[in-house]
């Protein structure tokens, strides 16, 4: 069965580590920070200038002045700090952020990605998108393996305006969590009841398949 | 009082001198610390012709929204600009000319404007729509992309707290945009809740120094909130 959207927050937290500093992009990446574990200690970075990024707020706590990137209300955890747009993207752009996760449309074999555009249809622009993928190390982009149609949106080549060029190397999709290397989609790991077969055939881009690709643990 | 006294008296005081065709650069992050009366006394004077510098231009009837519906604004630089039903339809038409800026780029056009400093080098863009027509210089292995700084005629800016010599306290994320857009603008104008006498502030908590605004005066907020979120308590 492909992966809910709760089951991809579940395997995109199991990337995190005690003492990470993590930004997590709007959508299905936020969910994400629902399943930090316990005795792990992760600081969530939100690039409107907050690091530090806690609950949802309860109705009394609601602050007009504390939101997070997504514009969604927000609380702070215990140790946050507040800064400006230039010094969140100083720590994004200077390499200091250890995670970051976010959707696409599109990715490719030589770690091309479109999340941004499409022309002629929706063009909402990049916010802060384009200086993660270029100022972080440590990217996974999360995303349905194929379109409602069952195009492949794991490509040769992205057909989409790109965000950012030659930067993913992970990417988690709805079907199989897959690595970028030498211009091929590397299969690591397959969501529980879906077989090889069934993520080669919504691959478009150059597949490997190791002897062994375990199902994802949730 | 005058010297280093930065309050106005009036909206009409605080944008006096901005005329058509000019640049403003805005603070606020969608529609969190934006210097909201700022907007609604460019929208009374019915300036025209304005290139808008703001991470994002407000909603429908909200923030930089109202400057859209008497077609005020020529060109926005903006990241993001989801939201905006006419927004969307004056950019379709082709009547309001866009230009996407990625948010960190935008921050840093904003600080090194204010910081003198015209231009630099960032790998933010480099090989999208973003980095086409640019000078791309290779540092240690990495393709970096020039980007020009920006400086605005006119900046509005809303911050927390000031002193009557206009150093700025900000208030949790309404920070943001609001102290690079500051310092960006050659005539640099802020709304703040409160004013307090010099010496008030303690000098470690101000964030701006009052020497970036040249008109301060002080508002009553709506500060709508886009995305009501809560938990159960």
């Amino acid at each position: 069965m492909a992966l809910t959207r709760e089951q991809l927050a579940q395997r995109v937290s199991q990337e995190f580590q005690d003492g990470f500093y993590v930004n997590l992009g709007i959508g299905i990446p936020t969910l994400a920070a629902n399943y930090i574990p316990d005795d792990m200690e992760v600081m969530l970075q939100s690039e409107n200038g907050l690091l530090g990024m806690g609950p949802f707020p309860t109705e009394d706590e609601v602050d007009a002045d504390l939101i997070n990137a997504g514009k969604q209300t927000v609380t702070m955890a215990t140790g946050a700090a507040l800064f400006d747009s230039a010094e969140s993207f100083a720590m994004i752009r200077g390499g200091h952020v250890d995670l970051t996760v976010l959707g696409a449309f599109e990715v490719d074999v030589q770690g091309n990605i479109a999340s941004y555009m499409i022309p002629g249809k929706l063009i909402k622009g990049m916010g802060g998108a384009m200086d993660l993928v270029a100022g972080a190390d440590n990217i996974i982009v999360v995303m349905t393996h194929a379109s409602k149609h069952g195009d492949s949106k794991l490509l040769k080549e992205c057909t989409l305006p790109l965000t950012g060029k030659g930067c993913i190397k992970r990417v988690l999709t709805d079907l199989a969590l897959l690595d970028i290397e030498d211009g091929k989609f590397i299969l690591r790991e397959r969501a529980p009841g879906v077989s090889v077969e069934d993520i080669a055939a919504l691959t478009e881009g150059e597949l490997v398949i190791p002897d062994n690709v375990p199902e994802m643990q949730l | 009082m005058s010297g280093f006294d930065k309050v106005v008296g009036s909206y009409e005081e605080a944008m006096a001198g901005l005329e058509d065709n000019m640049t403003v650069i805005a603070g606020g992050f969608g529609l969190c610390g934006i210097p909201e009366n700022l907007i609604k006394e460019i929208k009374r004077k019915g300036t025209k012709g304005l290139t808008v510098v703001s991470n994002n231009a407000g909603v429908d009837g909200k923030g930089l929204g109202i400057l859209l519906e008497d077609r005020q604004i020529r060109k926005m630089v903006s990241s993001y600009v989801g939201e905006n039903a006419l927004f969307e339809q004056q950019m379709m038409s082709g009547e309001l000319e866009v230009e996407l800026t990625p948010q960190g780029t935008l921050a840093e056009k904003m600080r090194a404007g204010g910081a003198g400093i015209p231009a630099f080098f960032t790998a933010t863009g480099y090989g999208t729509p973003v980095g086409e027509g640019k000078e791309v210089r290779e540092f240690d292995g990495r393709h970096y992309i020039l980007e020009e700084s920006i400086v605005g005629d006119f900046s509005i800016g809303k911050a927390w707290k000031a002193d009557r010599y206009g150093n700025l306290v900000f208030r949790r994320t309404a920070r943001n945009f609001n102290p690079g857009a500051i310092t960006a603008g050659k005539i640099a104008v802020v709304e703040v809740e409160e004013i307090v006498e010099p010496g008030e502030l303690d000098p470690d908590e101000i964030h701006l120094p009052g020497i970036y605004v040249n008109r301060l005066i002080k508002g009553t907020f709506e500060k709508t909130i886009e995305q009501r979120t809560v938990r159960s308590a």
